[in-house]
């Protein structure tokens, strides 16, 4: 019998790789379309380049810390819709539904006179109750999520509208609930808590070089390593440093100085999704799910059941970024969640590098889409432009980065064999 | 070769309402060697693998894994007995990278995390057990390998699990000359590892190329089961379009639509005339 077997060539032996191959891959992974957050951040440093050179207060430490507050319901509602969006669907409903758990934060905390933290409970499973809703419609009767979000968004404006009696709005006195966006925490907790967040990331990392190394795994070099680890002591270095400084304008009067509660708040949830995302079964099957749909249905993947828990993750998240937009605003009215919240935070997410085509982006890509549209609007504010002028701005700039996800698409169905 | 066939069907009916697809089939699956399943679109090949595999049931018929009478109702039986199915349009995912593929729906995990370095080097294992030398990293992502390295990946991902019996749906359908190559010769190492391999083609050069035994269905009847070395090449192609071929096949044309036990079976020297 004839065969086309050839005997075993000699082993094929892969280098590890060193510093300069790492770079290089990184170099022609980009070029293969894999851009991910570069232009997010490349975004960022040009915006707030421009910025601090026509007004110098931008750079102040008081704008810096207006930031967070400012983008941070955005960016927690982008962070949800990560997750609709790794699956090549859209919830344009994320805007309202955060409204609406608002809109019961409030009337649970102010009317109904309970404590702080029922009325939190109350908003999330709110969102949670929005999200199975939608997600049974999606996955279970089959309508695209485009139109079951489109009809939520309407209704879920309604259903503001009619929890605050019409046009009135209703206040929010908590303390701890007017905290979360207004308040600072001490300077020393500030440092301490940035310490452990370095501290924990560099045991990770470390730990996992040992075990694949301890395996003969190929292992990115220490010097990357390093550089990672070093890269976020000095981001979150920095950051604290300057939340910490003095930003009252009178001392005297009262001190304004330490991280705004809202940033441990995200940072948290940051790592936390990260892990769900990239650390288990859950997260891998999201990911599957959103790349090939029929491939994970025959892996034994319950699709159904994926699709629907997205739509409650995003929805919960939306209820996360209602309490901070409600803490902010020290108030809930009918607009809460409204206007421009949605745009803002789909474009965060896409901005940040998520793929509206599915299958593709971090919860990550959320927190620096949301860092850019919260630059846009803070900086135009100050350069006094009109929110007319804000609004083609950010639209402009959400269509570009919808061009660059096409584009890059495109380049790696160029280059790879999509 | 091995004298009991590790995959053993006897008399299998299967009928899609009053449309009878397939007809008293008789089919074997040897350990250590390639059979190849060919015939005409429509002749039964993808019903016959899809009651294999726990697809569809069949309507009568035996079924016997390594000698045993089995059941098979459900992919999950199949998958249980070791029976893994490459299919032809893959079923890989563009955004995940192999060692994701390979593992996907059946992670291995250490307590709620991931265990990656587990599934790398098991990965790596399987992909050296198979002498696969093609792909860069066991990282890169699945959108950027070729269509020969993907077809690679999807078999590698069917031995993965220890299977014994792996069919392959037209691996090479899509494949230019080089990479068709680098897959049939993975399909012969896989059987020179001991598994029954299943090869439905329709392309004579590969089925030439690779197997040792061929079984030619011809509209829903198994019309022979013989050694590649005791066959032509055009002796195929009869079989496969006329269902018969000098002392091969069916007896004669079914005059009229009653001829229902046409099928021979396996490695049985049919008679011609009648």
């Amino acid at each position: 019998m004839t065969t086309v077997v050839h005997k075993d060539g000699p082993a094929a032996v892969t280098p590890p790789p060193t510093l300069g191959s790492h770079v290089r891959n990184y170099v022609s992974r980009v070029r293969g379309g894999e851009i991910g957050a570069l232009p997010a951040v490349l975004g960022l440093v040009v915006l707030c380049t421009v910025f601090s050179i026509m007004r110098p207060s931008f750079l102040s430490a008081g704008n810096f810390a207006n930031l967070f507050t400012q983008g941070a319901a955005v960016t927690l509602i982008a962070m949800g819709l990560v997750f609709v969006l790794l699956l090549g669907e859209i919830d344009l409903s994320a805007g309202f539904a955060s409204g609406v758990c608002a809109a019961i934060l409030a009337n649970v905390v102010t009317v109904l006179g309970y404590p702080w933290y029922v009325a939190v409970l109350a908003a999330i499973v709110t969102g949670v109750a929005i999200g199975t809703t939608l997600g049974f419609l999606v996955a279970k009767i089959g309508i695209p999520s485009f139109v079951v979000t489109l009809a939520g968004f309407l209704a879920f404006q309604g259903t503001v509208l009619m929890l605050m009696e019409e046009g009135t709005n209703i206040s929010v006195r908590d303390s701890v609930l007017v905290a979360i966006a207004n308040r600072n925490l001490p300077p020393v907790l500030g440092w301490l808590l940035a310490a452990v967040a370095v501290a924990g990331y560099a045991a990770v990392q470390l730990l996992r070089h040992r075990k694949r190394a301890a395996r003969g795994l190929t292992i990115d070099p220490i010097a990357v390593v390093s550089a990672r680890i070093g890269g976020l002591a000095l981001v979150l270095g920095a950051a604290v440093f300057i939340l910490n400084l003095e930003r009252s304008r009178n001392v005297v009067i009262s001190s304004l100085k330490g991280v705004p509660i809202v940033v441990p708040i995200i940072a948290l949830l940051l790592v936390l999704w990260t892990f769900v995302l990239q650390r288990t079964t859950y997260g891998r099957h999201v990911y599957a799910v959103g790349g090939n749909k029929e491939a994970a249905r025959r892996a034994g993947i319950n699709v159904d059941r994926i699709r629907i828990s997205v739509f409650v993750i995003c929805s919960s998240m939306a209820a996360v970024g209602g309490i901070v937009a409600a803490s902010r605003a020290n108030s809930v009215d009918p607009n809460t969640g409204g206007s421009n919240v949605l745009l803002y935070a789909v474009g965060a997410a896409v901005i940040g590098g998520t793929s509206l085509f599915g299958g593709k982006g971090r919860v990550l890509d959320a927190v620096l889409g949301g860092a850019v549209v919260a630059v846009i609007d803070n900086g135009m504010g100050l350069m006094e432009y009109s929110s007319g002028v804000k609004y083609v701005v950010t639209g402009v700039v959400l269509l570009l980065a919808a061009s660059v996800d096409a584009f890059s698409r495109r380049r790696s169905t160029a280059t790879g064999a999509r | 070769m091995s004298a009991t066939p590790l995959l053993e069907l006897r008399g299998i009916d299967k009928s899609f309402g009053p449309v009878q697809v397939l007809r008293d089939v008789a089919f074997s699956a040897h350990p250590g060697e390639v059979t190849a399943l060919v015939g005409d679109n429509g002749a039964g090949k993808s019903t016959l693998v899809k009651c294999i595999s726990g697809i569809h049931p069949t309507d009568a018929g035996e079924f016997r894994f390594d000698g045993r009478p089995v059941t098979i109702n459900s992919p999950r039986d199949a998958a249980a007995l070791g029976i893994e199915i490459v299919y032809q349009d893959l079923a890989l995912c563009d955004n995940l990278d192999i060692v994701q593929n390979m593992f996907l729906g059946r992670e291995k995990r250490s307590g709620l995390v991931l265990d990656e370095p587990t599934m790398e080097q098991m990965a790596a294992d399987t992909l050296a057990g198979l002498s696969v030398r093609t792909v860069k990293s066991l990282r890169q992502h699945v959108s950027s390998l070729s269509g020969g390295q993907r077809q690679t990946v999807a078999i590698a991902k069917a031995v993965l699990w220890n299977s014994r019996l792996v069919i392959l749906d037209e691996p090479t359908a899509a494949l230019g000359v080089a990479q068709t190559a680098q897959v049939l010769e993975l399909v012969r190492r896989l059987a020179d590892n001991g598994l029954a391999v299943v090869l439905i083609s329709h392309n004579m050069n590969d089925v030439f190329a690779v197997s040792d035994r061929i079984a030619a269905l011809y509209l829903g009847q198994m019309v022979a089961q013989v050694k590649t070395t005791d066959i032509t090449h055009s002796q195929v192609v009869e079989l496969i379009t006329a269902g018969r071929s000098g002392g091969l096949g069916i007896a004669a044309e079914p005059a009229n639509g009653g001829n229902g036990h046409g099928a021979e079976p396996a490695d049985r020297n049919p008679g011609g005339a009648r």
